[in-house]
């Protein structure tokens, strides 16, 4: 850290000013002026939260299908479609039993079995062949998303959350100070868009411990780098593929009761959270999952920040973000050359 | 070594044939029937099932070009193609009197291939930033900012509404919205857009283009810009994506944000892919595939007792089933199917002998 802001002085400087600046307009009552030019620092806060969470559900999308491709090249454009379905299952599960948490294991077990016999029966057979796996995924997709479509009917459905995650929590930040009472109002904030903040940050660092401290990490790590020399050192490489796509597509299921539970489900979100994928892979660099979280938390802050600040160009900013790591970055902020 | 080469041998001008007797028979007879089927087809399959496969296959084609001949899956084609027709709705006249400008048509048209063209210039030159499969993620992301910005600004795009009553221009006093001129019309471009693939293909930019697909590296080493070149091929691709475009936006009178969703850019790419990547007739053998089973679905399903709205899982089964048997296509399944004809064939005559 010393090494690097000595090496990059004025750019360090630059960082340390804006990070500065960011923290004052988070925790600092804003002054009338401020106020003034952007509008209330609620509308601020509210967006730059709603854009956190936001990125905390691309995430969860985003890091299965990022895993699945950096370890196997499976670009694998059903993704959209296995996040749908567990948001399907989830809501008749939930309806059914009543509960909101026992959605969460078996979603993640019926949409994961679904990945596992898409990884067997079909993806395995026609391995190294990256735009054959591709057109077989679009297809898998136009299926899936017809038969959701015959089952689940066009209307929206939204998950119900228990009743402890309900209502708002107030957050230890400022929003406002009354000014002749003097006193502090608190942010008062939807409990379950933070609780799925601190679960989306479990799971990603649980998996970065999982690839990172223990030998099936080290396997993954190793087939992402170099697939054939780990394939000729003995290890059954199919196993892995198994496992991970497996992983892949389940936490995608889960993510689709979350999406679910804070959004809402109807067709047409398959491919909204396909294309939150494939631009937060693409910014954040294939195969990454450190640079799937920044490229979740980039997207989802620019997408929520632009839905307030510029409601009829929002999409505008997140392609700008796209186009200037292709042209400045093409592997991704965090990707490896290849 | 330069003893044992051969130079060039010229064809003598007696054993070359004519340009008319170098066409296969089977195209005449394919151009007799196109060109006389107003006699007998109704107005419905002019213009709903023949204009609409023309217009299909043209963006294929667009796709095909760029896939088969520059090694570049993209799914932008059915968005520049849309960017055409939005722009000859804006352009020019509409049913949203407060949006579009109202110019005449021979500034409207060449003003809508170009910014279609410049849209896909920039845009390729994005994508050809990676490779290979990276692409279709690229053009699909685009395709899909694209279809929300279209649905989310009204200034410009008008929205969800999009534009209705978006009329071709009254030229030499012909309605061209009529069946039998929007039939002729759409077969008139439609072929000059095969004739001009057939045409690049066989050009210096299109074997480039083919050494660039096939070896990149080799090609750079042999002083070939390879970047230049796939830009180039975007940009040539986007007029005939263009033109069908317009086309498109004539024959529905209207364009909105969903003639060019998401699913609209995957039918392009699963009409290039059924029909075949390989030659320039693959996607408008696929789209009037697609466009039978289209408009033939309900009572197909109707049949098996299905509801009408399941033409999606054909669709998408049909597709699947392709791909994972016949990978290049119908086409590819006709030429192995010629293959061990004539095997057979060769066999039985070398047996008698």
């Amino acid at each position: 850290m010393d090494d690097i802001i000595k090496r990059n002085p004025l750019r360090s400087l630059i960082i340390a000013i804006l990070i500065a600046v960011f923290l004052w307009l988070v925790f600092a009552p804003w002054p009338p002026e401020l106020v003034a030019k952007w509008g209330r620092k609620q509308i601020f806060l509210n967006a730059l939260l709603g854009g956190i969470t936001l990125g905390a559900l691309y995430f969860l999308v985003a890091a299965g299908f990022t895993l699945i491709f950096g370890l196997m090249r499976v670009v694998n454009l059903a993704h959209g479609s296995l996040f749908l379905l567990g948001g399907y299952l989830g809501y008749e599960i939930s309806s059914l039993t009543g509960s909101w948490f026992i959605a969460f294991p078996v979603v993640f077990l019926v949409v994961g079995l679904l990945g596992l016999l898409m990884q067997r029966f079909i993806f395995s057979k026609m391995e190294g062949e990256e735009l054959r796996q591709t057109l077989v995924s679009i297809g898998i997709s136009i299926v899936l998303a017809d038969l959701m479509l015959w089952l689940w009917g066009g209307q929206s459905y939204s998950i119900l959350a228990p009743g402890f995650l309900t209502g708002p929590m107030e957050l230890p930040i400022i929003n406002s100070i009354n000014a002749s009472t003097g006193a502090t109002n608190w942010l008062r904030y939807p409990a379950v868009r933070v609780w799925i903040l601190i679960a989306a940050i479990v799971i990603g660092v649980a998996m970065w411990l999982v690839l990172n401290r223990t030998a099936l990490g080290m396997l993954i790590r190793a087939g992402v780098d170099d697939r054939e020399m780990l394939a000729a050192s003995g290890v059954r490489i199919q196993l892995v593929f198994l496992a991970v796509f497996g992983f892949g597509a389940g936490l995608a299921g889960m993510a689709g009761i979350i999406g679910g539970t804070f959004q809402s489900l109807s067709p047409g979100e398959d491919t909204r959270f396909l294309l939150a994928s494939l631009v937060v892979v693409i910014v954040g660099g294939m195969g990454s999952i450190v640079g799937a979280a920044i490229g979740s938390l980039i997207i989802g802050v620019t997408e929520q920040m632009g839905f307030v600040y510029a409601p009829t160009y929002s999409v505008v900013f997140t392609f700008l973000i796209m186009a200037a790591v292709l042209a400045f970055r093409p592997q991704g902020l965090l990707g490896a050359r290849r | 070594m330069a003893m044992t080469d051969q130079a060039p041998r010229f064809v003598n001008r007696a054993d070359q044939k004519l340009w008319f007797e170098r066409i296969p028979a089977p195209w005449w007879a394919l151009a007799v029937v196109l060109v006389f089927l107003p006699v007998v087809a109704n107005s419905f399959w002019l213009f709903q099932v023949m204009g609409w496969t023309f217009i299909l296959g043209m963006i294929g084609l667009s796709l095909m070009f760029l896939a088969g001949y520059g090694g570049m899956v993209s799914l932008l084609q059915m968005t520049v193609a849309g960017v055409a027709g939005y722009m000859v709705a804006i352009l020019g006249t509409s049913g949203t009197v407060t949006v579009s400008l109202g110019l005449v048509w021979w500034i409207v048209i060449p003003a809508a291939f170009l910014i279609a063209a410049l849209f896909a210039t920039i845009s390729g030159a994005l994508a050809v930033r990676t490779e290979g499969i990276y692409t279709i993620m690229i053009t699909l992301a685009i395709a899909a900012a694209f279809f929300y910005f279209t649905r989310q600004n009204y200034t410009i795009f008008n929205g969800y509404s999009g534009f209705n009553l978006v009329l071709p221009p009254q030229l030499f006093g012909v309605n061209w919205r009529e069946p039998v001129p929007f039939y002729y019309l759409s077969l008139v471009l439609a072929a000059l857009s095969y004739g001009a693939v057939v045409y690049v293909s066989r050009s210096p930019f299109g074997l480039a283009l083919q050494g660039v697909r096939d070896n990149p590296r080799r090609m750079a080493a042999l002083g070939f810009n390879v970047t230049a070149h796939r830009v180039a091929a975007y940009a040539l691709a986007s007029v005939f994506a263009s033109a069908g475009g317009i086309l498109l936006v004539w024959q529905n009178a209207q364009i909105a944000p969903g003639t060019i969703g998401m699913s609209a850019a995957i039918d392009v790419l699963v009409v290039a892919v059924v029909g075949g990547m390989r030659r320039p007739l693959g996607p408008f053998i696929g789209a009037f595939i697609y466009v039978l089973l289209q408009v033939f679905s309900p009572d197909i399903l109707g049949f098996f007792g299905f509801s009408a709205e399941r033409f999606k899982l054909i669709i998408g089964l049909g597709f699947l089933a392709v791909v994972l048997f016949s990978p290049d296509g119908v086409l590819g399944l006709w030429d192995r199917w010629r293959a061990r004809r004539r095997q057979q064939g060769g066999q039985a005559g070398g047996g008698v002998a």
